[in-house]
């Protein structure tokens, strides 16, 4: 008996043991040789062996920091245009109009198949159209100012129309988990107004939604190259290709830079989502 | 009204419960409600009286979720006033209506643990910290758990996670607790002790209470007077024995309880009813058909008596034990099916296929119009 209830459990784990280390080798290989070549050929300088001269030279590099600090500024931005925008009509929908909600999965869905190419080219025709159009009317200023080169401003509402379908699977996951109708209505019944109830009952289950929608923005933010270069602006990403062409190794250099910051902030959200907030009023033992 | 069931409010001395002037009562006046082309509520009227608890009891779909949901005020009638002590509160919004709830599904707040989710209500009102964890403490105590305050919901079982929210709903001291089938989640064991947790605290507590539910088991145990609803509208409201032995019309009396239909026929010149050779009175108003009728008679399995006798007119189909009875099933010439309770000492002779001969007490019968 024993003999005929072990056999089923072990033959599928000794079968696909070797095929899930091919697998991982293979997907290791695949990811970590063209990484593993960056990072050689950032630090093996030709004729001087091995320094990381390429690195510490980052800092000092022109346009190294403003253009950083661009795109932290604009991804900051986009997370917030993207989750204020996104949040209240997620729940909105599961609360009030369930029905609408395929409506929006598509629309939410359109920035993955218009190329970022057609998107950037028909901002580019707004703005150049805005302007001529509406030069006697307090709104050519707007135009103005929303491509301020310190921090422009189009640059935020592009990348948060990029964002969409990205953040709305998050959030959808994220209360698909948790019964929305339910928790407002409890927090309802225990005196508390529906903005209340928002705040206090729903918002606080979707931290990690929440943490994975901001996440994935800021990843799209930093790397996105198509629309800011052609719309003028200079961040990070386009920064990084301009170097390039003058100073290759350094280039690569900052990718990798940039890859670890991701991996590091990806596992610090990681973490964070997981971990449960410790009671205010009982004590961990 | 002046049904013998009007002990049931808590009298104010009996074992220190609260003076049921604290308890509100709650009308519900001509409620109705659509959606769509539906009609959940079709002209509710219920009275729940001060310190009791109601049971609403209907098949789903009959409205009984809508009406506890417009009192709690995520529902709002067509037409129709919710009073509290007399107070028009239709249009209050639900987080000012002083009704504490307990819902369905598990509906703890997953990132608090239960203290904390106790104390919700209270930080809500913005009671102090030192009053709030000591009041959230009490009452985890009151239901039980005062040692699982450090749990999250996923931590506690089904059972404790509707202890934990019935700790919540009374943290405001709400005037009208509302239970919507807050046993129907749970394990048969559990949802007994819970049934009988529900009872005490509210007896204990006083406050007037609505409790839905579709079990009839669950309505009849424990509460006060039970409401029975179909298609949007009251049927019956009685307190639990007078339901079961005086259902006022044969939806109540099939819903509640085994009823069988026993084919009769009916003679109007002097009420009685000409069932299995007999002429029995019929209880209540006999359905207006004018001159004599065929009508079924309907009858509870323990009052019909069963015995086996070659010459009778009915055949045993099946039985089942129940334990202390068994219930045997009997066809009858025309094919009807009639159930019937028999102690288990004297099942022995009635194995299926066994002819029998069934009889009536000598008591009024409840009568309703044949069904095809």
């Amino acid at each position: 008996m024993a003999r005929l209830t072990a056999r089923p459990a072990a033959r599928p784990g000794r079968a696909t043991t070797p095929w899930r280390a091919l697998v991982l080798t293979a997907a290791a290989l695949y990811f970590l040789v063209p990484l593993a070549a960056s990072v050689v050929f950032t630090v093996d300088v030709p004729g001087q062996g091995l320094n990381l001269d390429a690195y510490t030279r980052i800092l000092d590099t022109e346009g190294f920091l403003p253009s950083l600090l661009l795109s932290l500024g604009l991804a900051a931005a986009t997370i917030a245009v993207v989750l204020l925008l996104m949040v209240p009509a997620t729940v909105a929908l599961r609360l009030g109009a369930p029905k609408l909600r395929p409506v929006v999965e598509i629309v939410c869905s359109l920035p993955l198949v218009v190329p970022p190419i057609a998107f950037v080219a028909g901002i580019g025709t707004v703005l150049k159209w805005g302007p001529e159009h509406l030069s006697r009317t307090p709104l050519f200023q707007t135009f103005v100012a929303v491509q301020n080169p310190d921090f422009p401003l189009v640059l935020v509402l592009a990348h948060a129309v990029m964002a969409l379908p990205f953040v709305h699977r998050a959030l959808d996951a994220g209360l698909r988990a948790i019964d929305v109708r339910t928790l407002v209505e409890a927090a309802r019944s225990c005196g508390a107004s529906l903005p209340h109830a928002l705040l206090r009952a729903v918002l606080p289950n979707l931290r990690g939604a929440l943490l994975s929608a901001s996440f994935l923005t800021f990843a799209l933010v930093l790397g996105e190259f198509t629309t800011a270069q052609l719309l003028g602006f200079r961040p990070f990403a386009v920064w990084i290709v301009n170097i390039s062409g003058s100073q290759a190794q350094m280039s690569v250099a900052v990718s990798v830079m940039s890859l670890l910051v991701t991996w590091l902030l990806l596992l610090f959200l990681a973490g964070l989502g997981g971990r449960r907030t410790p009671s205010s009023t009982t004590d961990r033992k | 009204m002046t049904d013998p069931m009007s002990l049931t409010a808590p009298a104010p001395t009996a074992n220190g419960a609260p003076a049921p002037a604290d308890a509100a009562t709650v009308e519900l006046r001509g409620l109705r409600r659509s959606f769509g082309t539906t009609t959940a509520l079709d002209g509710l009227d219920l009275t729940v009286r001060p310190g009791e608890l109601l049971a609403l009891l209907g098949p789903s779909g009959c409205g009984k979720t809508t009406a506890l949901r417009m009192l709690a005020g995520f529902e709002h009638p067509d037409s129709g006033e919710i009073l509290v002590d007399g107070e028009d509160v239709t249009a209050v919004p639900a987080h000012r209506r002083d009704a504490g709830m307990v819902f369905q599904s598990y509906s703890l707040f997953p990132h608090l643990n239960a203290l904390d989710n106790v104390a919700f209500g209270l930080r809500m009102r913005r009671v102090r910290t030192a009053e709030r964890c000591s009041r959230a403490a009490e009452l985890l105590e009151l239901v039980g758990l005062a040692d699982k305050g450090d749990r999250y919901p996923h931590q506690l079982s089904g059972g404790q996670q509707q202890r934990v929210a019935l700790a919540r709903a009374l943290a405001l001291r709400p005037r009208v607790l509302l239970l919507d089938e807050p046993l129907s989640a749970l394990d048969a064991k559990v949802r007994l002790s819970l049934r009988e947790e529900i009872r005490r605290l509210q007896q204990e507590l006083g406050i007037t209470t609505l409790f839905i539910t579709h079990d009839q088991e669950e309505a009849l145990s424990m509460a006060d007077r039970v409401a029975v609803m179909r298609a949007g509208r009251l049927e019956q409201c009685a307190a639990p024995a007078e339901l079961y032995a005086r259902p006022a019309t044969a939806f109540v009396a099939e819903f509640v309880g085994t009823m069988s239909r026993i084919p009769g026929r009916l003679r109007a010149s002097d009420a009685t009813v000409a069932v299995l050779g007999r002429h029995l009175a019929v209880d209540g108003a006999p359905p207006s058909t004018g001159g004599a009728a065929d009508v079924d008679v309907l009858v509870r399995p323990e009052s019909l008596g069963v015995t086996a006798a070659e010459d009778g007119e009915g055949r045993v189909v099946g039985t089942s034990f129940l334990g202390a009875t068994v219930r045997v099933t009997v066809a009858l010439a025309d094919g009807t099916r009639v159930k019937a309770d028999v102690p288990a000492h004297e099942a022995g002779p009635l194995a299926a296929g066994a002819p029998v001969h069934l009889s009536l007490p000598d008591r009024p019968v409840l009568v309703a119009p044949r069904t095809p």
